[in-house]
């Protein structure tokens, strides 16, 4: 009872990876709160499914397997979640911001009356004083995020409703294994006790799914570009310093709305968030948009023509230039110093 | 045939594309008359689908429903502009401060007062936001199935309707049954612009709360011609909990809003130059960061 519970996502039998990092927020946030941490696994032919998740820290795993489950509907998944939720309580409940999350999130808080919160940056346990009722919280999740634009950074809490729902990006949080010998429970559900027949009225009757063929996630040099970098030419240019340093090329949102580079390489708030141990930012201005989704790289290089950009604030080198001069003066001085 | 009743819910929101240094009001809430207030991009988007709709099913009725201040009804004449049929705005003092659920709350109550309605379409998500809970909570509260990441409403006749969906990594197509609550991607086709004929018509159509300062010219014509004025509903005219609304109906509170502030950190500056690269280089080859 009034555990942590994460909704892990199946695609190919295989938990996706925004699952697995909100298993490992989940796990700290479940040691913060001296509870257990649980997860929920829906989908078909799931068998073994816990020996993905357990390592993870979970201490028990609730699943159910019937082959309607699969691909994901929303409303079986609802049914399951609110009913579970009902009988369980837990008092934070986490899922992806994807496609599926967002999807199913707010249908589950909408059946329960909770608070969600979505796209988080930030998940930490803290205290509340409602100065006005004179009521005191304890260990509520304050679920940070920015908001209007991102101009604003703003700490969402959900004072009386249960569960505190908050849905987080791919990329945001960090995936780390507690121990491969972690040992948790399994408990498997009875899906016709939760699912009424009525629930399965959408039927997917065509799906092409790709694997993400860009993988600037993991990429530990990101060369990235901003609506400064001015033409599609120049962006070629950004291309041919990632291939010679062995780097990614990221974007901007601007940059991807002005057609330079194409939606999956976007980095910020509606991007991928990234930690590169090199995050080369060219023609970016460095807008909270943006930086919330790279501010976390090891080194970063600005190349801006304007020298009080944002961006500068978080750069460890600082260069003032047009990235038609500086990029092939980068490209050829890497040449020049590795031959 | 019996056409296709639908509709739209659409939001004016703040453009946050564009937001000046007096966004934001001492308290930390935002300062919404400071900004340019324009029709939320995704609802257009559901906009168009709607119109599309239209066009192909003969005797379909597009509504447009708006909950926001009185100028918000703006977003309603953008969508008679672009040829919806009539549309109604929610306004209330008991709605303010209403987060997603309390937001979805009011629009439940009155899509339930506006009677049988075969298709709800709406914006997968506002900017002033970008939560994208509305549409299926409003779903959720009007016991409909949701079809959401819309890309395409390739059809909704005899009942049924099937929609091609964009989803992070592929694309799906779902068949499910009338009524369904759908909300669309930006990345569904832009909307239509506004129709020269429709603005002739429709620019003096005006909800009650714009016409407190009008002259009895204009009374007179708005009374002469129906179509001009826009449906304004308060709290009073849908049925609801008040503790389901506003504020107290919000589970979400905010504890506290921090402006975006940069902290100044060490920066090496360098001069676009080939010695200046050169070192650069040098220096991140020998701490092993590349190479």
């Amino acid at each position: 009872m009034n555990n942590v519970f994460v909704y892990c996502e199946i695609e190919e039998g295989q938990v996706a990876d925004v699952s697995l990092e909100l298993l490992t927020k989940g796990r700290k946030l479940a040691d913060d709160l001296k509870c257990e941490l649980e997860a929920i696994v829906i989908g078909h032919e799931l068998k073994g499914v816990e020996k993905q998740v357990m390592p993870f820290g979970v201490d028990k795993v609730w699943i159910a397997d019937d082959k309607r489950l699969y691909p994901y509907t929303t409303l079986p998944h609802t049914s399951i979640l609110v009913k579970l939720f009902e009988e369980e309580k837990p008092q934070i409940a986490l899922m992806g911001a994807t496609s599926i999350g967002r999807d199913l999130g707010p249908r589950v808080s909408s059946a329960l009356h909770s608070g969600l919160t979505a796209d988080c940056t930030s998940l930490v346990i803290g205290d509340h004083e409602d100065k006005k009722n004179k009521k005191e919280y304890k260990d509520l999740l304050y679920q940070i995020r920015p908001a209007f634009g991102g101009n604003i950074v703003a700490t969402i809490i959900n004072p009386d409703c249960r569960p505190q729902m908050a849905t987080v990006r791919e990329g945001v949080m960090k995936k780390e294994i507690v121990s491969d010998a972690y040992k948790g429970k399994v408990k498997n559900i009875d899906v016709e006790k939760y699912v009424k027949p009525e629930d399965f009225v959408i039927k997917v009757i065509e799906r092409h799914m790709e694997k993400s063929k860009v993988n600037i996630k993991n990429a530990g040099i990101i060369v990235a570009g901003g609506y400064g970098v001015g033409s599609k030419e120049n962006f070629a240019l950004l291309t041919e310093l990632a291939e010679v340093i062995g780097g990614e090329v990221g974007a901007s949102r601007a940059a991807v709305d002005a057609g330079f580079a194409s939606h999956e390489r976007q980095i910020g708030q509606t991007g991928v968030t990234v930690r590169p141990k090199l995050y080369i930012a060219c023609g970016i201005s460095g807008q909270i948009q943006h930086t919330a989704g790279m501010e976390e790289s090891a080194m970063v290089i600005a190349i801006n023509t304007d020298k009080n950009a944002p961006i500068n604030a978080f750069a460890d080198y600082v260069i003032t230039g047009d990235i038609a001069t500086v990029l092939p003066k980068m490209i050829k001085q890497y040449k020049e110093n590795t031959k | 045939m019996k056409g296709l009743k639908i509709v739209v819910l659409a939001k004016q929101v703040p453009d946050t594309r564009n937001v000046g240094k007096d966004a934001m009001k001492a308290d930390g809430t935002v300062n919404r008359a400071a900004l340019p207030a324009i029709f939320n991009p995704e609802d257009l988007n559901a906009l168009e689908q709607a119109l599309r709709l239209k066009d192909k099913y003969e005797g379909t009725e597009v509504t447009l429903l708006t909950m926001g201040p009185g100028r918000a009804a703006e977003v309603i004449r953008e969508g008679l502009y672009r040829g919806a049929d009539n549309g109604i705005l929610l306004s209330d003092r008991a709605f303010a401060g209403s987060d997603t659920l309390a937001t979805s709350y009011a629009l439940s109550c009155t899509l339930k007062k506006m009677g049988k309605i075969d298709v709800i379409i709406a914006g997968r998500q506002a900017i002033d936001g970008d939560t994208a809970q509305v549409g299926p909570q409003v779903a959720e509260k009007l016991g409909l199935p949701q079809i959401t990441y819309a890309e395409d409403i390739e059809s909704a006749e005899k009942g049924k309707i099937v929609v091609k969906r964009r989803l992070e990594r592929g694309v799906e197509t779902v068949e499910g049954k009338l009524p369904m609550v759908v909300t669309v991607n930006a990345s569904a086709p832009e909307c239509r612009p506004r129709n020269a004929k429709f603005v002739m018509k429709y620019k003096h159509a005006r909800a009650v709360s714009e016409m407190q300062n009008a002259t009895e010219d204009y009374i007179a014509l708005h009374s002469n011609r129906p179509y001009l004025n826009i449906g304004e509903w308060s709290v009073n005219d849908i049925d609801t909990n008040a503790e389901e609304l506003g504020l107290t109906g919000s589970p979400t509170k905010v504890k506290s809003i921090e402006n975006v502030v940069f902290q100044a950190k060490e920066a090496k500056v360098l001069e676009p130059t080939d010695a200046d690269m050169g070192e650069l280089m040098k220096e991140l080859i020998a701490n092993h960061t590349i190479g």
